[in-house]
């Protein structure tokens, strides 16, 4: 079931708002789609990389010679084939990461930071012989003591895992070697005061365990390196520029070099930003002789070595008056970062308290190397987990002060004026209008009955991103307009882009014809990530529509011999006095003199966050800590919705995901950091078994900083479950759980325990 | 004059001032102004001419990519924030 309320002006869109079906739809639903692992050129070599069978060892040599000897070998790549890449930041569209970390992660070099860490790659005629030559190669490693918690990692006496690290606070590095790499924090208030004014306090502490993001096709890229210098690389990714300014950055090579092919796209939601396999098949491809190299990983290699997202230890305490009001919130978080830097603590920060009003607090986090892969995005970073804790512990407040959750959070949530958890002020929000969704829906106005059932109730938060992007299209003389972009499109993109092209220049959607290009064939494009595409790339459109439309109008003007101020434009016509011409009539007498195209580039900055409020029903077994989800509601502000199909697919598949993350998915180690699950049968994701039908109400709250009103939708909706879900278990059957995965284990333990 | 607020771990050079206002027309100025006032400063968010990797500004609510160059009003408010990453 589906509600849409728009809270703003009735829409006036033609096409906005509408639910074509998409431009793509049909190679996908037939399979002629054509994904990275489908790349096939002439004299193609299969590669297959060699990766450390332990958490953390120091590399004491490499030995590739009877390797190289297998016949079919035609090239073998570690470390040493690397260039020196120094010191350099290197920016990731979202976010950045030390490059010599960056080329560290994609071949070790004097150590291996995790189990499933890449050490050498072989190319050869075919993948069998890549395998066998594997095995041949000899690396001697010196075992050292892995660390595989956060907490543990923290401790002074803890094995340090990068010796160069220090801690960076805000512009200052610390002097000891540590494994603590930033420590971030947001204060502002009296706290001390803050909690003297409160009547009811509840602190807490969670841990959650590390997760992937489960995309369903591999990483997987095909590299020639052909014998003139020019490099093109094939590959699954999220952002083509940004790919092929890593692989530039990493290889030391100009961008310009560099041509990327971004596939179509089976998943990523964070874990196809960063790159993994590229700069190695390029490099085995100039080593085997310019011959055209391509890797894919199994299963096995994408849960040991990409993704995942951060185990975390969260400490929340907030205080609140007997009227309701919080008066004070503390917050300490510790996030894992696998093997290198760049944990997503300081976005877990931003979302845990950004719904809510609060004068008096202090949040310190913490960015934490362990022996695990390194953490990648995964769907509102580091968000989850930061929810699941504050929205337990809200959930108690309300208990203690016997207070419906919904009227505490209609009491304390955030609106246009009110504070961030990092300090800046919201601008026109729709956080109220969530909760009073819910509050509103058929499902919170239906009592659940029964024994062992509860109802859980939970917000989230996204700040949502810009980024910069680049269009242009041509109309051609059928009155079709051809569109070239370069985001990749994974949720839907081409469509909704193409749906404010088409909105701007007063045509239909399916006169847009949109098409995703390589790095040579468009400008610059940050990647489809923080749910900025149909946001930033969508503004580019109405912009690139608005210069079509001057441009044809000027020309229709000519053609009359008058002022293009005397051409009107409406309802896909052109008109002067008795003169009219239709859009497509105009495209075929234009196109006759010369053609008609324009280009626009764009960097907004105007991205308005999104909320939501999630509500869901369950039923646990006491006897088996089996949780079933009877009923799930999810309602955001989405701004304006383009393609409101699209943005309940969104939300859908972010509630999927987060109550994989709530209930099941998590990676086992053994204590020397072996990752013991490595495949989809012991990594348990949901499946559609697993879940009910997921309602969602579209709450229209349009963004006053977007020519459509459009807000990032895909990344709120993963944000609340697990909070929502911890909520609902204890309204069953009266225990709090403080881990993720709420597993059937934890619960019954929990259970034992009451 | 626009209101800085100054990050928390910045504060133990500013005596725990949470925010100060500063006289300048871009973000440079106000920088400038702020080092004046409490020495050290600049040297936390500036490196290479440059506002430092992984600090976002926002000016007026909204994140400003002009950086040092950055406009504004003098009842503007001024943050320097952690840079964040989506999915």
């Amino acid at each position: 079931m589906t509600e849409q309320a728009t809270l703003e002006t009735p829409s006036t869109y033609k096409i906005i708002g509408t639910r074509p079906i998409r431009h793509d739809g049909v190679d996908k639903v037939t399979g002629r789609a054509l994904y990275g692992a489908d790349v096939q050129l002439p004299g193609l070599l299969y590669g297959k990389v060699l990766r450390s069978p332990h958490a953390h060892a120091r590399i004491r040599r490499i030995d590739t010679s009877q390797a190289a000897k297998l016949p079919g070998v035609k090239a073998i790549v570690t470390a040493a084939d690397m260039p020196d890449v120094g010191d350099k930041i290197q920016e990731l569209g979202e976010g950045a990461i030390g490059l010599k970390y960056l080329s560290a992660n994609l071949l070790a070099t004097d150590k291996a930071l995790y189990h499933g860490h890449a050490v050498a790659a072989v190319a050869a005629t075919n993948v069998h012989i890549a395998e066998e030559a594997l095995a041949l190669i000899e690396v001697e490693y010196e075992l050292l003591p892995p660390v595989l918690d956060v907490l543990a990692a923290m401790q002074p006496d803890a094995p340090i895992l990068l010796d160069d690290l220090r801690t960076s606070e805000f512009g200052q590095k610390g002097a000891e070697p540590t494994n603590v790499a930033q420590h971030i924090r947001f204060q502002r208030g009296d706290l001390a005061a803050g909690f003297a004014a409160a009547d009811v306090i509840v602190e807490r502490e969670f841990t959650t365990s590390t997760v992937h993001q489960g995309y369903i096709e591999p990483q997987n890229a095909t590299a020639l390196w052909n014998s003139d210098g020019a490099i093109t690389i094939w590959t699954s990714t999220q952002g083509a520029h940004s790919a092929r300014d890593q692989v530039a950055e990493v290889l030391q090579l100009p961008v310009t070099r560099i041509k990327v092919v971004p596939m179509e796209i089976g998943g990523g939601f964070g874990g196809k930003i960063s790159i993994y396999l590229e700069p190695l098949a390029a490099l085995l491809s100039r080593k085997a002789g310019h011959k055209p190299v391509k890797l894919v990983m199994n299963r096995a290699e994408v849960l040991m070595a990409t993704g995942p997202t951060s185990g975390s230890a969260i400490r929340v305490k907030m205080g609140a008056t007997k009227a309701g009001r919080i008066t004070a919130a503390e917050v300490w978080m510790a996030y894992e970062a696998g093997g290198f830097p760049g944990s997503p603590v300081g976005s877990g920060m931003n979302v845990i308290l950004s719904p809510y009003r609060i004068e008096n607090l202090l949040m310190d986090g913490y960015d934490v190397v362990v022996n695990k892969p390194r953490a990648s995005a995964y769907r509102a970073p580091g968000g989850t987990n930061a929810a699941f804790a504050a929205e337990a512990v809200i959930d108690e407040l309300c208990e203690k002060l016997s207070m419906d959750p919904l009227e505490f959070r209609l009491l304390n949530g955030a609106q246009e004026g009110d504070r961030r958890g990092d300090g800046p002020a919201y601008r026109r929000i729709g956080y109220l209008e969530t909760v009073r969704a819910i509050q509103e829906s058929a499902h919170y106005r239906t009592p659940l009955e029964g024994p062992n059932r509860g109802r859980g109730i939970a917000s989230g938060y996204w700040g949502n991103w810009g980024g910069k992007s680049s269009v242009s299209a041509s109309v051609n003389a059928d009155g079709q307009v051809s569109l070239v972009e370069g985001s990749t499109d994974i949720g839907g993109s081409r469509t909704s882009i193409a749906m404010q092209l088409a909105e701007t220049l007063g045509v239909s959607a399916q006169a847009v014809k949109p098409t995703v290009v390589d790095t040579d064939s468009v400008a610059y494009n940050d990647v489809t990530g923080g749910s900025r595409t149909t946001f930033g790339t969508g503004w580019a459109a109405y912009e690139l529509g608005l210069k079509l439309k001057e441009e044809m109008i000027a020309r229709v003007a000519e053609l009359w011999e008058i002022e293009p101020a005397e051409v009107a434009y409406a309802d896909g016509a052109f008109t002067a006095g008795e003169q009219r011409l239709t859009f497509k009539e105009a495209a075929a007498k234009l196109n006759e003199d010369r053609p008609i195209m324009a280009s626009a580039t764009t960097h907004a900055q105007e991205y308005g966050p999104g909320f939501a409020t999630h509500c869901v029903d369950v039923e646990v077994d006491p006897e088996t800590g089996k949780v079933t989800i009877l009923r799930y509601t999810a309602a955001q502000d989405v701004g304006q919705a383009v393609h409101p199909s699209y943005v309940e697919g969104q939300i859908q598949g972010g509630v999927a995901q987060g109550i994989g993350w709530a209930l099941n998915e998590e990676y086992f180690y053994d204590s020397q950091g072996h990752l013991l699950n490595a495949s989809l049968l012991d990594y348990r994701m949901p499946v559609a078994s697993d879940l009910p039908m997921i309602d969602t109400i579209l709450v229209e709250v349009p963004n006053p900083g977007h020519p459509y009103g459009v807000r990032g939708v895909g990344e709120v909706p993963i944000v609340p479950p697990a909070g929502a879900l911890a909520n609902a278990i204890y309204d069953a059957v009266g225990v709090r759980v403080t881990h993720l995965p709420m597993s059937p284990a934890q619960i019954l333990e929990a259970l034992w325990a009451k | 004059m626009a209101t800085v607020w100054i990050p928390s771990l910045l504060r133990d050079l500013t005596g725990g001032a949470l925010h100060v206002a500063v006289p300048g027309e871009k973000v440079r100025d106000l920088i400038a102004a702020l080092d004046a006032r409490y020495p050290g400063l600049a040297a936390r968010l500036v490196e290479d001419g440059a506002l430092r990797h992984g600090i976002v500004l926002t000016v007026d609510g909204v994140a400003n990519r002009q950086g040092l160059r950055a406009r504004v009003q003098p009842d503007s408010e001024v943050h320097f924030v952690p840079a964040i990453g989506g999915g």
